[in-house]
């Protein structure tokens, strides 16, 4: 047993169960307290087991230091920290105690060194966010809380059972590069990428998420999927499959996003868009692309949560969700709109965001390796990111026509999240160094060349043209999309409504037909034994007495004869 | 609302400008082909235009997928509710 570091993912984890027992001033400090000493102390984790210990046969390594672990708890912890002071005066407490302990089990996942560990936190994760989304307090986030979880605890006997048949076989439990070669790891690997949003089980994250409350949201769209796209970078790097699975993503994340009118639904799917390119580079496998999927874990994370602020405080200002309800807003709440369209450069990656700086190296590593279907797919898919998050959420919810409302802009310490995150998409954008010297492998990438800026300008000025040009033909519509989710919510329910209602008829004329036999066989019975029947009729004396005579008489006669 | 409280960038006018501005910008952005000359990796991309067109098509694509595979999938957003 060796401990050389506090725990980071445990310590988030503890300190959340505290928040009920605060109010007032102490709950703003330790809400905002905690993520920071959390950040700071994984950064003290040393490289290799830093907290080991036995369970069973087996050594559990509990806190790993490693380089891309620590990017993706930097970040997570950096996430809770805006989320907390966004969530702070609207949220309720199971919310935020909720969220803490959920970022906290991401933590947890991204600095565990054995797959055990992973797969606790992992659990853990699934049972707090199942809470933030039933946080909402709404019938249909209690419902959209118990798919969520039915998919997730799903995910979790999956990923249970590739991890006892990869123990079986291997003898170790340490979480090290795998390649899917036999069922165990295949089943790892798919209760990796149910978590990533990866198909056929996407469909729970544009059902989930946008029915949580505006921070919740925010909260949602941070850690499972990122914690997915940590353990496949750890766990998978290199996995061909994976490159088509990530460019279906990306393309699916596009094509559903331009069909929903919800907006926080749009930015749900273009979360799977997103994570469509970091599992991408993940199949790619090079340094290049592993530092590209890393970098934009991180830069996705912060520029997605800013989108999420930004819808969350229009839904919070006006209660309204639909782009047909939503039009105009500009014109009341300038730094929403300001920072929503910041984040919406940002996931666009124009030059000077930090989605230029992140997502550019996937494609650079798709170039460097010649896959030319990735390279033309990933292209085309970034050009649709500005089509479906970049111009179409700030356009139908800040602009197009005007719907009347004049909502001002979020409470202060909304704000204050909102202009955290627009600032570092920006910083991070113009300065991208500090992260890059964070990345697992020594960066050899220059983003900003002429040659780079000028094709990434044409890319998506171009695809903005698309927009306005098609712009009729998107006009929103009151309507969802049928997704796989439809298997289960729908012809699955049909099924089983059948299923009962056929069997309770078949049950019913069985009884009908046993119950016509019985009353029939009792009717016999009755005639013949029932009150006043032949058989149990009673007789008179005088009566019964002249039958004794006859018999008499007959006996008579019968012993004459 | 009249149109002097009209919210500027809501002005005809104002959206006619920036009609203009806008292409004129891409105009340019695409022009600039001309004499920036970046590494090709596939041939095609190294091309006159190939970024402005090919952003421009792929975007015009994904729409009209999208448009039809909606007469398939679209539903009233109440579907699930009933």
């Amino acid at each position: 047993m060796i401990i050389d570091a506090l725990p980071p993912g445990i310590i988030l984890i503890l300190g959340a169960l505290l928040i009920p027992a605060t109010s007032g001033i102490v709950r703003t400090i330790v809400v905002t307290g905690l993520p920071l000493i959390v950040a700071w102390l994984v950064w003290q984790v040393p490289d290799g087991a830093a907290i080991t210990a036995p369970f069973l046969d087996y050594q559990l390594t509990i806190v790993r230091g490693e380089a891309v672990g620590r990017v993706f708890a930097t970040v997570f912890a950096l996430m809770s920290f805006a989320g907390g002071v966004f969530a702070l005066r609207q949220a309720t407490v199971l919310e935020i105690t909720a969220a803490y302990v959920y970022a906290g089990s991401a933590i947890g996942v991204a600095m565990a060194g054995d797959l055990i560990t992973v797969f606790v936190f992992w659990e853990i994760m699934a049972v707090g966010s199942t809470l933030v989304i039933w946080a909402a307090g709404t019938e249909a986030s209690y419902r959209a809380s118990m798919r969520y979880a039915a998919m997730h605890l799903f995910g979790g006997v999956v990923l249970m059972v590739g991890v006892i048949g990869y123990v079986q076989t291997t003898g170790s439990v340490d979480f090290v590069l795998m390649t899917p070669h036999d069922f165990a790891t295949w089943m790892i690997l798919i209760g990796f990428l149910i978590n990533a949003g990866a198909p056929p089980f996407s469909a729970w994250l544009p059902d989930a998420y946008p029915e949580a409350s505006p921070s919740g949201a925010v909260f949602l769209s941070a850690f499972t999927t990122k914690t997915a796209v940590y353990v496949l970078i750890q766990g998978f790097a290199g996995t061909e499959f994976l490159i088509y699975v990530g460019l279906y993503m990306a393309c699916y994340g596009i094509i559903y996003a331009l069909l929903e009118n919800d907006m926080r639904r749009i930015l749900a799917y273009s979360i799977i868009n997103q994570v469509g390119f970091m599992i991408c580079g993940i199949g790619i496998g090079t340094e290049m692309a592993l530092n590209g999927a890393t970098a934009h874990a991180f830069t996705h994370i912060v520029y997605k949560a800013l989108l999420l602020m930004s819808a969350g405080s229009v839904l919070y200002m006006t209660n309204k969700r639909k782009c047909t309800d939503l039009g105009g807003l500009f014109q009341s709440m300038p730094l929403t709109c300001i920072c929503g369209i910041i984040g919406a450069m940002a996931i666009s990656s124009f030059p000077l965001t930090s989605g230029f700086i992140s997502k550019s190296m996937i494609s650079q590593a798709a170039a460097d390796q010649h896959l030319t279907f990735a390279w033309f797919m990933l292209m085309a898919a970034s050009a649709g990111v500005f089509l479906h998050a970049g111009i179409k959420f700030p356009w139908f919810v800040f602009f197009q026509k005007d719907s009347g409302l004049r909502p001002p802009d979020p409470p202060g310490n909304m704000r204050f999240s909102l202009i955290l995150f627009a600032f570092l998409c920006i910083a991070l954008g113009v300065y991208p160094d500090p992260l890059y010297a964070i990345l697992p492998y020594a960066v050899d990438y220059v983003p900003y060349t002429v040659d780079h800026v000028v094709k990434m300008l044409q890319l998506l000025l171009f695809s903005g043209l698309a927009f306005f040009i098609m712009l009729p033909s998107m006009k929103r519509t009151l309507t969802i999309s049928l997704d796989i989710d439809w298997f289960y919510r729908k012809l699955g329910t049909t099924i089983a409504i059948r299923l009962v209602n056929n069997c309770s008829q078949v049950r019913d004329a069985v009884e009908n037909l046993a119950r016509g036999r019985l009353n029939a066989l009792l009717a016999v019975v009755s005639r013949h034994h029932g009150p006043e029947s032949l058989m149990a009729r009673s007789h008179t004396a005088s009566s019964m007495v002249m039958w004794v005579a006859v018999l008499l008489a007959v006996y008579l006669l019968i012993y004459f004869i | 609302m009249n149109r002097t409280e009209m919210h500027w960038l809501r002005r005809p006018k104002t959206i006619r400008k920036l009609w203009h501005w806008g292409l004129g910008l891409l105009a340019a952005t695409a022009l600039l082909d001309l004499v920036v000359h970046g590494h090709a990796y596939f041939g095609v991309d190294g091309t006159f235009g190939f970024y402005s067109w090919y952003g421009l098509l792929t975007c015009v694509a994904m729409v009209v997928i999208a448009k039809v595979l909606g007469i398939f999938l679209k539903q009233g957003d109440d579907y699930y509710d009933n």
